[in-house]
């Protein structure tokens, strides 16, 4: 096996293989789980600190994380109502 | 004071139940009072593995409903004169098992002078599962080393982390242990198998321990004899040694590297 992988080049193993399968997949997985959890909460409180100054529709204030590339983005978007 | 401990894994087949019995009766021969308890309702076989299955007459779920005593529902081990199973019930009815109720067992157990609970887990991430999690204090998850089997360890520990009373509560939280299973020395030395190592890594929680790959847990299991009664059996060594280091003690990995054969051994065969 020795001589032959030297010139053929070292197969990597299966074990590596699903190391690092499972690195990418479970990190992934990590960012998912903590985000929708904690969205609703966030967009509850968002409502309650606004409507002390405008009335806003709760419906209204939109609240979701995208991931772009390597980044997240957190976006609130609020519609004030009109006529003010 | 009382310690809940959940043995969970999500994944189905990787030892919950062998390790729910064994770590139940080494923390019984040690002397603690322990409790261990099936949560899967519908699937009940912790009686089997812990050899009662004939003497069981009432379950979790009738003790819940008030249709038993837990005193009538104990059933004392055969083994080990302070360890007591509770079977799950093998109704269909799995909402059976309501937050109220297992709360309501757990404290009166806890009454009852008990050291440790052991919460055998069910497979999966449903309401059974989250049951058993619920009332933790302390988490064994016990991971094969095998893809599907550490993914759904990380998720059944983002689930420990945020619906544990502990969590939802937020105190302390639920201090977690890596228990590897099924692991085969020789096959992780030539990179066909995930080391416990990488395992760890990959799951970044406490190693509790590594039980070998054995023929003793399914002979253990043929009998109804939790497999740390198998004497001089690298698995009864090996769960003997996870005991210790939960209470505190330190005890180096055994069963871990792989030796290679000799000459003589070689020539000869022997397992």
């Amino acid at each position: 096996m020795s001589w032959l992988s030297l010139i053929f080049g070292e197969k990597k193993s299966t074990a590596s293989v699903a190391k690092e399968r499972l690195q990418l997949i479970i990190a992934h997985e990590r960012t998912c789980a903590s985000g929708p959890e904690f969205l609703p909460d966030l967009q509850k409180d968002l409502v309650a600190v606004i409507s002390k100054y405008f009335p806003v529709n709760p419906d209204d204030i939109k609240v979701g994380l995208e991931k772009q590339g390597n980044y997240e983005v957190l976006e609130v978007n609020i519609v004030l109502p009109e006529g003010r | 004071m009382t310690t809940i401990i959940t043995v969970t894994s999500g994944k189905g087949g990787v030892g919950k139940t062998t390790t729910s019995a064994s770590i139940a009766s080494g923390l019984a021969l040690r002397g603690f009072k322990t409790a261990v308890i099936d949560f899967d309702v519908g699937l009940r076989n912790l009686d089997l593995i812990m050899g009662c299955e004939r003497r069981v007459v009432y379950d979790f779920v009738n003790v819940i409903q008030g249709d038993a005593n837990l005193h009538q529902a104990l059933i004392k081990d055969k083994h080990c004169d302070n360890l007591f199973v509770l079977p799950a019930s093998q109704t269909r009815d799995k909402d059976a098992l309501t937050e109220e109720g297992v709360e309501k067992v757990l404290k009166e157990l806890e009454h009852q002078g008990f050291d440790y609970i052991i919460c055998d887990s069910p497979a999966g991430i449903e309401h059974g599962a989250v049951m058993a999690l619920t009332f933790a204090d302390e988490a064994i998850v016990v991971t094969n080393p095998e893809v599907s089997s550490v993914r759904d360890s990380d998720r059944i520990l983002g689930i420990i982390q945020s619906k544990s009373r502990r969590a939802i509560e937020g105190r302390e939280p639920v201090k977690e242990h890596l228990l590897v299973t099924r692991y085969s020395p020789k096959r992780a030395h030539e990179g066909e198998m995930l080391t416990y190592t990488d395992i760890q890594e990959l799951l970044r929680i406490p190693l509790l321990g590594v039980i070998p790959e054995s023929e003793a847990v399914l002979q253990a299991s043929n009998q109804g004899i939790p497999a740390i009664h198998q004497k001089a059996t690298p698995v009864a060594d090996a769960y003997q040694d996870a005991i210790g280091r939960f209470l505190g003690e330190t005890h180096p990995l055994r069963f871990v590297e792989y030796e290679k054969p000799g000459l003589i051994k070689r020539l000869f065969g022997g397992k």
